[in-house]
């Protein structure tokens, strides 16, 4: 992780080592969300409003998985130029109930991959503004045999 | 609940679907007179208007109604401009239909016309941090065919699809929308050109995913009695429409979301959303799958359509392919799939779709749907999914 990298958004995810994606949870019914939600908690069956910071899971499992081989339009920023393709992974945080898109480890591609693959959350630069390199969260295979 | 009376389908129209550059407004005046003409009706006597909205023409796109009235001339009628993504729509002839079975009026008029950039679609300038839509371009680059390729994959990898079976459905699509006037693209493709299009989101290529177009569509809905008046005894009819929005949690993924709802707290709904989109309409109707004809879905990607068969009930969960590999979804068999063409021959224009698919149904239905009509059509359904939750599907009948 390069020193004087910055979150592309702040309050999404937690820097360090091991770094978890930034969501909320309803302290009446546990409900997450991610991104953070705010007001009403979405689930209809619950009146309540105290929803509290609340750190995913870092590990999840492969729901499924693509790439971008063409250069997506803005407000995407491309990392380099010419453009080189990058994955992406859906993955479901077995704890939280709840699935999260990301874009896939620098250097993993979809041959990689496969659903039901245990994955784990990573921090890296994704592209720079004012030559500070901006932080985003992505999905990289832990290595273990999917199940 | 019992099922509700029906509405006529007095009248269709549409502006061909290509790349015109012309303000959409015109593609839209179009559409509505041919939908008046095939009707019969005049223009002076539709009472409502109601409008697909586009978000990308400014202002007269958001009043899209309004902006369509005074360009066939201010006669006074009611409007209503509805956003509902790809929905729009149907959300438009729904607002036409209820008003109509409200009692409120006789005669409406539905239409919905875009004007399209090239290449994907992106969100609309400006920063917009609390905009998931822009957001999930900005921190991920996530397009639309991201969202259709993470569905493609899932059927390779638990059902066994192979990108063959995808490159099929656009082969049969092809062929469908041939004959359709209305068509952007018509030209046979094969397996072997459609497997050899670059690749854009693995594993869907550039043949696989639906472009962006220019194009209008119009309907003119009445009330039967109406109908009646004016001599068409057995017009076309609608039975229903579902606008319906997801349960929660919605666990699976969508445009332009993120993340899906969380099942921590609560169980998951018995229907995916995309399954309970028809499902609405079947119930209001009091007719299932197994009475249909053909069969109008929303191929964004051609492994979407696939989805769409199990969503809509003509098959089981992973049994799409088969379905396809034994020719029950082509023209001439047991329940074509897209006789039109599809949007893999029109490429989609947002607020016009869904009506277009409405328009083709009306055509199948009253046998007019040459070079493609789908013989002793009676029944048919649409079905369609609009960004940010939309339902939308329509039922018709003879």
């Amino acid at each position: 992780m390069t020193a004087n990298a910055v979150p592309a958004i702040e309050g999404w995810f937690t820097t360090g080592d091991e770094p978890r994606l930034l969501g909320s949870r309803c302290t009446a019914c546990g409900t997450v969300s991610f991104p953070k939600a705010s007001g009403l908690c979405r689930n209809p069956g619950c009146r309540g409003r105290d929803l509290v910071d609340h750190e995913l899971a870092r590990t999840g499992t492969v729901w499924s998985y693509t790439d971008a081989q063409y250069q997506p339009p803005p407000p995407y920023i491309p990392a380099t130029d010419p453009f080189e393709p990058f994955a992406l992974a859906a993955v479901e945080l077995a704890e939280d109930r709840i699935v999260v898109l990301g874009q896939v480890a620098a250097g993993v591609g979809v041959e990689d991959l496969r659903v039901g693959m245990p994955v784990e959350l990573v921090l890296e630069p994704q592209h720079e503004v004012d030559g500070v390199p901006q932080l985003i969260y992505r999905w990289r295979p832990t290595g273990e045999v999917a199940s | 609940m019992s099922a509700p009376d029906p509405v006529a389908v007095l009248g269709a129209g549409m502006h061909p679907w290509g790349k015109w550059g012309r303000p959409f407004h015109e593609y839209g005046v179009d559409a509505a007179l041919a939908a008046l003409d095939d009707a019969g009706v005049d223009w002076a006597d539709v009472q409502f208007v109601a409008g697909g909205e586009t978000v990308r023409n400014g202002y007269p796109g958001y009043v899209a109604a309004s902006t369509l009235t005074q360009a066939l001339g201010w006669n006074g009628a009611r409007v209503a401009s509805c956003y509902a993504a790809c929905a729009s729509g149907a959300t438009a002839i729904e607002a036409a239909r209820t008003r109509i079975l409200a009692g409120l009026c006789d005669v409406a008029l539905v239409v919905g016309a875009d004007t399209t950039p090239k290449g994907f679609l992106a969100p609309v300038a400006g920063e917009r941090w609390d905009d998931p839509d822009w957001l999930r371009f900005r921190l991920l680059g996530a397009t639309n065919p991201t969202y259709f390729a993470l569905y493609a994959r899932r059927r390779m990898d638990l059902y066994g699809a192979t990108e063959a079976d995808f490159a099929k459905v656009k082969v049969k699509n092809a062929r469908h929308g041939l004959h359709n006037p209305y068509a952007r693209y018509r030209k046979e493709v094969t397996e072997e050109e459609v497997l050899a299009s670059p690749m854009v989101a693995d594993p869907l290529r550039l043949l696989e995913i639906c472009a962006t177009s220019d194009g209008a569509a119009a309907v003119v809905l009445t009330s039967m009695d109406y109908a009646k008046a004016k001599g068409v005894a057995a017009p076309v009819r609608i039975r229903a429409v579902s606008t319906v929005t997801p349960r929660f949690p919605n666990t699976v993924i969508e445009m332009p979301s993120f993340a899906t709802d969380s099942a921590a707290a609560a169980a998951p709904p018995e229907l995916t959303f995309r399954d309970s989109i028809a499902a609405a309409a079947y119930e209001e109707a009091g007719i299932g799958p197994d009475e249909l004809s053909l069969a109008e879905v929303y191929d964004l990607s051609t492994a979407l359509e696939l989805d769409w068969y199990e969503n809509i009930g003509l098959c089981k969960e992973g049994e799409a392919e088969k379905l396809l590999n034994d020719g029950d979804t082509t023209l001439g068999g047991r329940i074509p799939v897209n006789p039109s063409g599809g949007l893999a021959c029109f490429g989609e224009a947002v607020p016009a779709q869904a009506i277009a698919q409405v328009c083709e149904l009306t055509w199948q239905l009253r046998g007019q749907a040459e070079g493609r009509q789908v013989e002793g059509a009676t029944a048919g359904i649409t079905v369609n999914q609009g960004l940010f939750g939309h339902g939308s599907s329509v039922l018709l009948t003879t």
